[in-house]
């Protein structure tokens, strides 16, 4: 039997393109500080650790070998796992799995990425589930998500101006983020006349390289309840892969992310998302993204959130909630980016956000981490245990 | 249990993919002071722990042990013993010196740490364990650690 697990810490750098001020260990060492910090801990409390990098955005392989030392845990149970953007969600379900089998008291799950060091490593790869067949193109994030923004343009009716739309939302959202990379003041026209990569995307509408970190530690019921009276309950937690864009022929807009979630509201016993689920941190790498990710977590039906864009009700204070941190197209340290969801939805949940935070009580959140071309990974968040 | 291996008439075609690119890794504030006294001032500086007080060369921003920040530099004099080597007599792309070569670990005096490093100046047949050693700087210097040349055996 699984024990009820909770975060009991949150931490994250501040989120900039660029920190030639640290080295890779540095800033991860950064996330941990506040993570402790955060949970009033120190590194001898933690027992296990997981650590999360998307190795080739990096550019260091077997990083761990440099960033064990850096965080002060030699001799402590861990190893090192990279499922592309999802790596971060991946650290955080096999932290999730450790902390939930109460073999460990606290668990510290870690992921980064400095892409200051080696964007044009990950500019190549991103879209190919086979090295040969895929691989050649090259389908890249950019190419991936504008031939889906167009299947999605083509299929809903909506136009790139309420794209551009989605985009100022992130942008005024994370305004209010401090630890967002991404903070521009855009407007409607500002997008729509921001450079073309490949229509309907433009370097607006796309994630930015990032270096950043984010940690979390997880403990088992009995240890959460003594570390802190704000835990953060891990209700649910699910990894769903696809096996990238070759198997996406039927419906391009579409990721696994209607079918991961429909598992995890099913065993939570959700049944009316909107209504049940009053926060969202979820990983969208484009701006277009974010509407077909809105349907697919059930907030609207299909092909319809461009109209809840055009109504304005998606925003901190509005009807809809929907990545209140600015999300990903303002920031993306892209291996680590689903803990920085994580981190937004615990403080969310806590009531901690500041001035992005949700009005009203959070009872439930949902992050999420994406990758490849449509892996996903869902966590659920709870006040109430 | 029997093993099929799949049927092939022709020769296997194998795809060649370019994957190629460069990386600019940062070394940090610390990284940068400790790369800029060896060029600007052919100084080997490590970094003392306010917890364990070991001394770290190349310098870290936190001790292992103790996880805190560490913030007092030292200044060493760059000499020190081999605490391990090997010679290198085999030849493979992107290695950096023509074979046979030595490299090894160098603890410095003072130091807590080993810094890992050529050796040169030396009969490849006679190196020690143990042995003294000192640095020889290259005259250009460029922010490197490879400014230091190598170790040579000190008197």
């Amino acid at each position: 039997m699984a024990e009820r697990i909770a975060i009991v810490g949150v931490g994250q750098t501040i989120h900039k393109s660029r920190r030639p001020d640290v080295t890779t260990a540095e800033l991860c060492a950064e996330a941990v500080e506040a993570a402790l910090a955060d949970a009033q801990m120190t590194m001898k409390d933690i027992d296990h650790v997981v650590l999360g990098s998307f190795e080739v955005a990096d550019g260091y392989f077997n990083p761990d070998k440099w960033i064990i030392p850096e965080i002060g845990a030699v001799g402590k149970a861990g190893f090192e796992i990279q499922n592309v953007g999802t790596t971060g969600g991946v650290t955080a379900a096999a932290s999730f799995n450790l902390a939930a089998t109460g073999m460990f008291d606290a668990v510290l799950c870690l992921a980064w990425q400095k892409m200051d060091e080696a964007a044009g490593a990950f500019s190549r790869g991103g879209g190919g589930a086979n090295e040969y067949w895929m691989g050649q193109f090259p389908m890249s994030p950019i190419t991936n998500f504008a031939r889906r923004a167009y299947s999605y343009i083509d299929r809903s009716g909506c136009t790139e101006e309420h794209i551009a739309m989605v985009r100022v939302k992130q942008d005024q959202c994370a305004m209010k983020n401090p630890c967002a990379q991404l903070r521009l003041g855009l407007t409607i026209e500002k997008v729509m006349n921001d450079v073309l990569l490949a229509w309907p995307i433009r370097r607006l509408h796309m994630c930015p390289t990032t270096a950043g970190a984010a940690a979390v530690i997880v403990c088992p019921e009995a240890r959460a309840k003594k570390v802190t009276d704000k835990p953060v309950w891990v209700e649910d937690w699910f990894t769903c892969h696809q096996g990238g864009a070759l198997t996406m022929a039927e419906d391009p807009t579409a990721s696994t992310l209607r079918y991961a979630c429909d598992v995890v509201y099913k065993r939570c016993g959700i049944t009316n998302p909107l209504k049940e689920i009053q926060a969202w941190e979820v990983y969208e790498p484009a701006s277009p993204a974010e509407l077909r990710w809105m349907e697919e977590v059930g907030i609207c039906d299909d092909y319809t959130a461009w109209k809840l864009f055009e109504q304005g009700k998606v925003g901190i204070d509005k009807e809809i909630p929907f990545n209140p941190s600015g999300g990903v197209t303002a920031t993306n340290p892209i291996g680590c980016t689903p803990v920085v969801r994580l981190v937004e939805a615990a403080l969310q949940v806590r009531g901690d956000a500041g001035e992005h935070q949700i009005p009203g009580k959070i009872e439930r959140a949902l992050a999420t981490g994406y990758g490849g071309q449509g892996e996903n990974v869902i966590m659920m968040l709870r006040k109430t245990a | 249990m029997s093993h099929h291996l799949p049927e092939i008439s022709d020769e296997p075609v194998i795809a060649e993919v370019i994957a190629h690119t460069n990386f600019l890794v940062s070394t940090g504030a610390t990284g940068t002071r400790f790369l800029k006294e060896i060029r600007d001032n052919k100084k080997i500086m490590g970094l003392k722990c306010p917890g364990c007080s070991k001394v770290h060369v190349p310098p870290r921003l936190h001790c292992p042990t103790c996880f805190v920040k560490m913030t007092e530099w030292v200044e060493l004099s760059g000499k020190g013993s081999l605490t391990s080597y090997t010679v290198v007599r085999y030849q493979e792309p992107y290695m950096p010196k023509e074979p046979p070569y030595a490299y090894g670990v160098i603890q410095m005096d003072g130091a807590d740490t080993g810094l890992a490093h050529f050796l040169g100046e030396v009969d490849l047949d006679k190196i020690k364990i143990g042995m003294r050693l000192e640095p020889v700087f290259k005259e250009e210097r460029e922010g490197s650690i490879l400014d230091i040349d190598y170790f040579k055996p000190s008197s």
